[in-house]
């Protein structure tokens, strides 16, 4: 079953297009990756996923009802969470409160405030953070700021999981308790989307992966089929022998 | 030992006790307080009002709204036509729901402008407003000599303040420990993610502020009488939106109760300074809101953990030396 779905995506800053003519989809239990150079237009396709951006054309559907015109707040409500590339945890509330934002309006029906905060402490005690509740978020390292950032998304019980750069920044250990962690949510049924960079973990976690190259889809598979694509290496080590020199 | 114990355990207690011990001095003021004093504490419940529910929005969202001054002056002009006409009360109201439907209209429009662009505007709005009120006041209705109302009296004023005061409190206490007051605090921390995480950030947004603005416009519509001769130039005078910012950062913004402290020192200062030195009291005000800013961040509110901080260690100190004191007894 189709969980997300685009059809001829395209969005134009000013005249350049950001995505153009993107088809994808991902299915239900699915961890799909999204990889490509930087500004290759990952974040915009997710922006437009969460309704953040309206599209310039084509079609978004989650589970077959259009995305396309809905603010990010319904988008939320039917059942789309997302976590930020550049963190964006609310600074002025502690860590617990934080994620009881996500369970109190994240879901499409109001719930009581005992229900939220069981929601909230369940969540964060999924991603290992129970520990912090209390404390302040500006105290917490920014690997655990984007642990948070996936308990609050979590709390809001979505069915589809946009996840981008999780792992930016982390060390090797850290990359691999987030692989963990990934999969642990994926084992609880939710669908993950997810865009990164770092090679190792995004090869070993998900099922299928596709390549945006400034805005286009240039391949789509397997691991291992992206692993031996010859525009993929082209474009990669094309980056790497520009950003050596 | 039980004086530490009651600060400790019987918290809520003490707090309820001494909002009480408050409220029985307000409401008794008159019996023994002379007219001036009776005139300056309805002015600090006035600017208690203000700073609250300026608190309420504009603290917990960081949208700067210096409006303030627009909506306390469609409720001083409210009272200013209507008196006579209607119960005081009605006029009341009416004050309250004028200003709130203002502020609807003034919300659905500016508060999708960001940072400084929406400070700006309500500022501009608020000259815009007065002006236009002035205009149609003085050409159109030929009340070229502004309104004289009826002079009050001081006490029942005071005693009307102190109600509006107590609503205010009450419903913005509760606004705040609600799913409204968690969303208005998640979009002042980061409106993108509010927007995220299911909030409709535009709603909450204009129906907060339009909430906060009623109080504004009911405390204008109590206060005017209280000014007497009524223009709409004094009415929408702009330092009726920074007061009360003043305020509440003095008092400090983190704490429900930051605000009116805030009010009530920083009003009495205002008054007490104005009367000592008449050439310098701007300057010394100055002084006391940066030394505030310098080394209470948090405004006055914050002094309480501060000093719960230290006093608490001190005990535990203290509490630590008898035990020791005890072992070494043994």
């Amino acid at each position: 079953m189709r969980t997300l779905e685009g059809q001829g995506v395209t969005k134009y800053f000013g005249g350049l297009a950001a995505v153009s003519n993107v088809d994808f989809h991902v299915d239900r239990g699915e961890i799909v990756g999204l990889i490509g150079p930087n500004g290759a237009g990952k974040t915009t396709l997710f922006n437009l996923t969460s309704g953040a951006l309206p599209l310039s054309s084509g079609e978004i559907t989650f589970k077959g009802q259009k995305i396309r015109g809905l603010k990010p707040h319904r988008v939320c409500k039917m059942g789309v969470s997302r976590t930020f590339q550049e963190t964006k945890v609310f600074g002025n509330m502690p860590v617990l409160q934080n994620v009881l934002v996500g369970a109190f309006f994240g879901s499409p029906n109001r719930i009581s405030a005992a229900d939220a905060a069981r929601e909230a402490s369940q969540a964060l005690e999924f991603v290992g953070l129970s520990a912090m509740a209390g404390n302040s978020i500006q105290d917490l390292t920014l690997v655990s700021q984007k642990r948070v950032e996936v308990a609050r998304a979590l709390a809001t019980r979505p069915e589809l999981l946009l996840l981008d750069e999780l792992m930016a920044g982390l060390n090797p250990a850290e990359v691999s308790e987030a692989m963990e962690l990934v999969a642990k949510i994926r084992d609880t049924g939710i669908t993950i989307f997810i865009v990164e960079h770092v090679m190792k973990a995004i090869m070993g976690i998900c099922e299928r992966i596709m390549v945006l190259h400034h805005g286009e889809k240039i391949a789509e598979g397997t691991p291992q089929e992206i692993a031996s694509n010859k525009t993929v290496i082209e474009i990669y080590l094309g980056e790497e022998t520009h950003a050596g020199s | 030992m039980d004086i530490i114990r009651l600060f400790t355990t019987h918290r809520k207690l003490l707090a309820v006790g001494s909002l009480l011990l408050i409220l029985i001095f307000l409401t008794t003021f008159p019996l023994y307080g002379n007219d001036y004093y009776i005139r300056l504490l309805t002015t600090i419940l006035m600017y208690t009002v203000l700073a609250v529910s300026w608190a309420m929005f504009s603290g917990a969202t960081g949208y700067m709204s210096l409006a303030t001054a627009a909506f306390f002056g469609v409720g001083v002009m409210t009272t200013a036509f209507l008196e006579g006409t209607l119960p005081f009360l009605v006029i009341i109201v009416i004050g309250g729901l004028l200003a709130s439907a203002l502020a609807f209209l003034i919300g659905l429009v500016t508060l999708r402008l960001r940072g400084v662009y929406f400070a700006i505007f309500s500022f501009g709005f608020v000259m815009f407003i007065g002006e236009i009120v002035f205009y149609i006041d003085t050409h159109i209705l030929h009340n070229i000599w502004g309104h004289n109302l009826t002079p009050p009296d001081p006490g029942v004023l005071l005693y009307m303040m102190l109600g509006l005061v107590v609503v205010t409190l009450v419903t913005i206490y509760f606004i705040r420990r609600s799913r409204y007051g968690l969303a208005l605090l998640s979009i002042g921390g980061n409106e993108e993610a509010a927007k995220h995480m299911g909030i409709n950030t535009t709603r909450t947004k204009v129906i907060l502020f339009t909430i906060s603005a009623v109080f504004m416009g009911a405390a204008g519509a109590i206060f005017a009488p209280a000014i007497i001769h009524i223009q709409a130039r004094i009415a929408f005078n702009i330092f009726n939106s920074f007061l009360p910012i003043l305020m509440a950062i003095f008092g400090g913004m983190g704490q429900f109760y930051g605000p009116v402290v805030g009010a009530f020192v920083f009003g009495y200062l205002d008054a007490a300074l104005k009367v000592e030195f008449q050439q310098y009291f701007m300057l010394g005000f100055g002084i006391i809101l940066i030394l505030v800013i310098l080394f209470l961040p948090n405004g006055l509110a914050g002094l309480v953990p501060m000093l719960q901080g230290k006093l608490g260690g001190v005990i535990a100190k203290w509490r630590k030396g008898g035990e020791a004191e005890q072992h070494a007894n043994t």
